[in-house]
Formats: C-alpha cells, structure tokens, sequence
C-alpha cells in the first residue's frame, strides 16, 4: 500500500485532532455544503475585519481528506488580510484541479495535500473547504 | 438438451476477461461492487462484437437483409426477457435505458393519467433515489402525497406500518425488491396482495433482485417491475419494463417520435401497438440483443447452485467482517442478498475505500443513491462490498485482511 503518498502523519494529526472546528446550530452557517456523490458535509462560518480573515469556524462530516483539508486551512489563513486568502484559495483549487504547483514553501503544511491530485475522485474531499471559505467571503463582501 | 453442470465458482469466474486484469501497480482485482454494475462475461463481449460485425442496422424499417436480422435479434432478445422473468406475454416487455428510466416511464405516463389531488403513492423508507425522485416529480406536478413505509432496526420493513398506511386512498405502492443498501429481500408477494385488495397497482424495483434470483411476474403478479442489464452481466444502458398489457394499452405515450407511431398527421398521431408505443426512437440494439445474451449464460447455468453459492459467501462475508473490531453490519434482515453495508469507528467509508483500492479491492463509499435510508441509520456515508456469482472466498480473505490494515493505521495515527 502507498498509504504515505496521501495519508502522511501530518494529514492524520488534522484529522483527528482538527483545528477551528466547532459546532455550527442549524441554519446559523453561512455555508452549508454536500457534496452529492460521496456524503460529505461541511458547514462554514468566517469573520472578517479591517481587510482580515479573523476566524474561520468549520463543522465537517467528512473523510480524513477533507476534514484535514478544511482544518489546514482554517490555520493557514486566518490572521491573514482577506486579499492574501482569496488569492491562495484561487491558487490552491487551480493547484489540484491540475494547475501550477505551488511551492512546498507557500504551502508549509498544506504540502501534504499534494498527493491527492493523483486520485481524481478525490480532489473535491480537498477542496470543498476552500471553496466554502470563497463562498463565505463573498457573502460579506455584498 | 444441454447438461447443466453443477455451478463451480472458479470456472464461472474465468468466463469473465476483466477479473483476470491486474490494478495499482499489478494487484490482482477484487471486485466487489457488482451492486453497482457487475462485469461482463465472453459471451455477452463476443455477442456484442458479432452483433456490430455481422447484423449492425436499424430495426422495425427497411427491408435490407441486416435489418431483417437485427430486427429479428431484437424481438427475440423481448421474448427472451418475457421468459426469463415468466411473462407469458412478450408484448408486455418495454426497454428501456434501465431500471431509473422504467420507472420515471410509469410515473410520467401512468402516474400522469391516473394520480390526482389527495392519491397517496406509497414507497418505502429503503428505496435506492430513483423509486424517489420520479414520484417526488409526478407528485408535483398531479398533487398526490407520498407515505414511506419505515423500517425496522435490522432492516426489515414494517409491515403493519404499511398496512396502517393502506387505510388511506392509495393508487399505487413502489417498493424495492432488494436493498441496494441493506441487502434486505422484501416480501413483496404479500405485499402486492395487500396492495391488490386495497385496489392499488404495484411497482417493484427489480434492480438487484432480477440478477440474483429466479423472478415469475405472473406468480409474484406485480404490475409493473423494472430492472437494468447492465446488473446481470449486459452491456450499460439497457433495461426492462415489465407491464400487465392491459395496463400498458391503457398508458399514454412517455417519449414520442419515431418508432412509437402508426399514423402522423401535422395536427396529430396515433400510436403503434404494445409496446413499440414506449420505444421512441431508435433503441438501444446492441444493448438488447447483449441483454439477450446475458439471459441466456444465465439460462445455460445452475442457477439453484450460483444463488447458493452467493448466499453462503454473503454469510462467510459477515462472519468474517465482524472480525474487524468497531466494524458495525447496517442490515440484518432474515432474507437477503448479497449487498452488505457497513462502517468501522473512527475510519470515513472514503478513507475505507480509499485504502482498500490501494491493494486493488473495488467497493462503494458513500450514499449508495439512498440519503433518505443512510440519514435514518444516523451516518452520512457508508461502505459497501457488495457480491455477485463470480465472487470467491479468496475476495473476502482479501477484503477483511486490508481493512483489518486500515483499522490498524488509523488506529495507531496521533
């Protein structure tokens, strides 16, 4: 098994132990996403203040993949101005759907997430977060 | 007469060139999601072969010798399926697409003519999305309620429930004979005779049971029953509407166009006979005359001996996954098939699947198209392994062996 080239240590620790995880009361989120084929349910609630991302509170009920996903992005980008996250979530969701390849530098953490590109049925687990975090964003732009 | 010899799991096995194909990185494939759709033997793949190499036309026109012949496969595949599933009328088999396309065939056009304002259809708490949603649409659009028959915790349904429920003003009941899910074979004899004295007409969802087991529309009197090929070894997109004649002389046209007509005017048609008047269009030949194939491997097996052999490797197969530890069976009803759901603590059906296709072991992760079934059981997603007669104990050995893996990686992680 290769189970390393997705599964790595750092993917597991967010799984079981997510960060900015909490539970969201019915029809309080801002976005309340499933993904259809598969089950998997994420809930999404982000602040947003002077331009900065100050909190992202996730509710997943999901596969390791994306629960780690959401929750290794939750600590990537808050804390960081709202112009930066739009940005890396565009170059992120581009990243898996086969685009360049960000640098394990930028990705620090997220790095691990590489792998899954390789599982085409796999990249919506990862990326459904992401395109949570954009929907909420737009939704206080308005 | 042929000699049917006693069926050998091995021997039918080999018939099938795909099973033989190694996966990731040279694994032998464990194929255990014939719920979904089951792989093809030789006969039905060099029928298809011959079919496009020696009769490809088109049917019910032209007087050309290969329309002759196809025309001619295709009524006889019609007659085959008659007798497969003991309709002692051809007339009263319609193809269609499958099993999902079948039964929207019956709400749009039955359920069209027939449903008004107040009219309850009754389904099942069990049923796989597509004995869901094309009621959900006709009820729109005529005004009559759903009810769902519940189910019990082992996954049988309730069946004073539903005779509570037949108290109201039901035209119609839709009920699956076999779980997709759950496995659960449901009594649908007495049901349909219940249904019958209630005054209402009876749908049964065919899709896994036609495959599995011998079916007799005539001794089970259903009115209407549909199922697909692609589940029983024929090619995708073909699949069977089983109607009462009458009830098919009486029904509205679903799709129109050619095919389907006796006589067009600009202003208006008239329809051709049963059951050319539900097969607009040029038909799915290939798929048909493949259909007709596969129904005679089948016909040409021990059937007695191949059931026997899937309900015993269903058992070895619970037996076994229960030596997964936190493995929890969702599906214990006394009468089954081979479709067995299940999920582990702490591991996600995707994470399960993810892992298991990494040692080449095809199973299902997620809703099996039955939310409203998957949400009752209190989980999102579940994994299933689900049999057919090719399946050996070899695929069960394979299968408990890489999950007891998974439960010890995922068990051991931070």
């Amino acid at each position: 098994m290769h189970l390393d080239e997705i599964y790595q240590e750092i993917i597991l620790d967010h799984y079981k132990h997510p960060r900015h995880f909490g539970k969201i009361p019915e029809g309080q989120a801002m976005v309340d996403e499933e993904n259809p084929t598969c089950g998997d349910h994420i809930k999404l609630n982000a602040a947003v203040a002077d331009g900065t991302l100050r909190d992202v509170v996730i509710e997943c009920a999901g596969c390791a993949i994306c629960t780690a996903s959401s929750s290794m992005m939750a600590e990537k980008l808050v804390g960081r101005p709202v112009s930066e996250v739009r940005d890396l979530i565009a170059r992120f969701n581009a990243m898996m759907r086969g685009g360049p390849e960000l640098s394990d530098d930028e990705l620090g953490d997220l790095t691990a997430l590489k792998g899954v590109r390789k599982y085409p049925l796999r990249i919506k687990c990862c990326t459904m977060a992401w395109h949570g975090l954009d929907a909420a964003l737009n939704q206080l732009k308005a | 007469m042929t000699t049917v010899l006693p069926f050998d799991a091995e021997a039918f096995r080999a018939r099938f060139p795909i099973l033989g194909q190694p996966v990731r990185d040279g694994k032998p494939l464990v194929y255990l999601d014939s719920a979904a759709t089951t792989q093809k033997p030789v006969e039905v793949l060099d029928n298809q072969r011959d079919y496009y190499t020696t009769m490809n036309a088109n049917v019910h026109r032209g007087i050309h010798r290969l329309a002759e012949l196809a025309t001619e496969h295709y009524e006889n595949a019609r007659v085959k399926v008659a007798r497969f599933i003991g309709a002692p009328d051809p007339r009263s088999i319609v193809f269609t697409r499958g099993t999902t396309e079948a039964i929207n065939l019956v709400a749009q056009s039955w359920g069209r003519a027939h449903l008004t304002p107040g009219d309850t259809v009754v389904l099942t708490a069990m049923e796989h999305h597509s004995n869901i949603v094309p009621w959900q649409l006709v009820a729109a659009t005529t005004g009559a309620k759903l009810a769902y028959i519940p189910f019990t915790p082992e996954g049988e349904l309730d069946l004073a429930a539903f005779e509570r429920l037949m108290q109201g003003p039901v035209k119609l009941v839709a009920l699956t004979h076999m779980s997709n899910v759950l496995g659960t074979i449901n009594p649908v004899e007495s049901i349909i005779a219940a249904a019958h004295r209630a005054g209402a007409v009876v749908l049964v969802d065919g899709a896994q049971s036609v495959p599995f087991m011998p079916i007799d529309v005539a001794a089970m009197d259903c009115d209407f029953l549909a199922f697909s090929g692609h589940k029983m070894m024929a090619p995708t997109g073909i699949g069977v509407l089983y109607a009462k004649p009458a009830l098919l002389e009486a029904m509205p046209p679903f799709l129109g166009g050619g095919e389907m007509i006796s006589k067009v005017t600009l202003e208006s048609s008239t329809w051709a006979e049963i059951p050319h008047k539900f097969e607009a269009g040029t038909p799915n030949i290939a798929g048909t005359i493949g259909l007709g194939a596969a129904i005679d491997v089948y016909e040409a097996m021990d059937r007695d001996g191949a059931r026997r052999h899937e309900e015993a490797l269903t058992a070895y197969a619970i037996e076994r996954l229960m030596e997964v530890d936190g493995l929890i069976l969702r599906g214990r009803a006394a009468r089954r098939g081979g479709a067995v759901s299940f999920s582990i603590a702490g591991v996600h059906p995707h994470d399960i699947a993810h892992f298991v296709d990494q040692d080449g072991i095809a199973v299902r992760a997620g809703h099996m198209c039955a939310q409203p079934l998957i949400r009752q059981l209190g989980e999102t997603a579940l994994t299933r392994a689900s049999l057919y007669f090719y399946n050996t104990r070899a695929d069960i050995d394979a299968l408990v062996a890489s999950l007891l893996r998974v439960k010890r990686f995922f068990d051991r992680a931070p």
